[in-house]
């Protein structure tokens, strides 16, 4: 179940953001409250956005940023922000981004029990286009882990 | 055997997700191939027949022996069985 590593404390709705820059930052702020990661983790997504451009952008509205384990992960984690009037990401085909996946993870099999879980949710067509229009705890948590 | 590698930026997150999917599809076309992803660095120096990632990283590719297909959905299954089917 994906609440083991999302729980309702994760998930943040907002209105809208200023930039990218911004949702990142957001995006780690339940994470570094739970001690899943440090601060060094958002700085290094942002700084490898930086070079390789929106690197963690899925798809359309969809953004699931990360870096490496060794660049300040303490433990497995999941948090998502849904930005309600979407934000942009500097990805032309797939902006505007309303659903920002931040995903810290130590290598090792829970770290593969978490992709695949999130893999079975964004492979299905109707499920991601139903998770990108949840504006609620509820309703997310209801895409993410009970469909 | 024909060889297909997933690049993403750093090969944890994306990659990982587009390599699930890849593994499926070819199931499902009934063909066989070995699959693995990995990150922009060490993609440089792999070999590899097909080469899927996400557009930004593509380009960074350009110069490398296989074939590189830049994704700018890395979840549109559809286009990558059309990949798949035609080069495998």
């Amino acid at each position: 179940m994906l609440t083991t590593w999302l729980p309702d404390e994760n998930i943040q709705v907002v209105d809208a953001v200023s930039d990218w820059k911004q949702a990142i930052n957001l995006s780690a702020v339940p994470l570094i409250k739970a001690g899943a990661i440090t601060e060094q983790y958002p700085q290094a997504i942002l700084k490898s956005h930086q070079e390789l451009g929106p690197y963690y952008v899925l798809a359309p509205g969809l953004a699931m940023p990360h870096a490496r384990p060794e660049q300040g992960v303490i433990k497995n984690g999941l948090s998502l922000l849904h930005i309600k009037k979407g934000g942009s990401f500097g990805s032309n085909e797939n902006d505007p981004i309303y659903v920002v996946i931040m995903l810290c993870a130590l290598s090792g099999d829970e770290h593969i029990r978490m992709i695949s879980s999130l893999a079975e949710v964004f492979s299905d067509e109707t499920r991601l286009e139903d998770l990108l229009k949840s504006k609620t705890v509820k309703e997310i948590q209801h895409v993410m882990n009970c469909y | 055997m024909k060889k297909i590698l997933i690049v993403c930026g750093n090969g944890l997150g994306s990659s990982f997700i587009v390599e699930m999917n890849v593994k499926k599809i070819i199931n499902e076309l009934n063909k066989e191939a070995e699959v693995a992803h990995t990150d922009l660095t060490s993609a440089k120096s792999e070999t590899a027949d097909i080469i899927l990632s996400a557009k930004d990283i593509a380009e960074q590719l350009s110069g490398h022996s296989a074939r590189v297909f830049g994704l700018s959905n890395l979840l549109d299954n559809n286009r990558i069985k059309e990949i798949l089917s035609e080069n495998l």
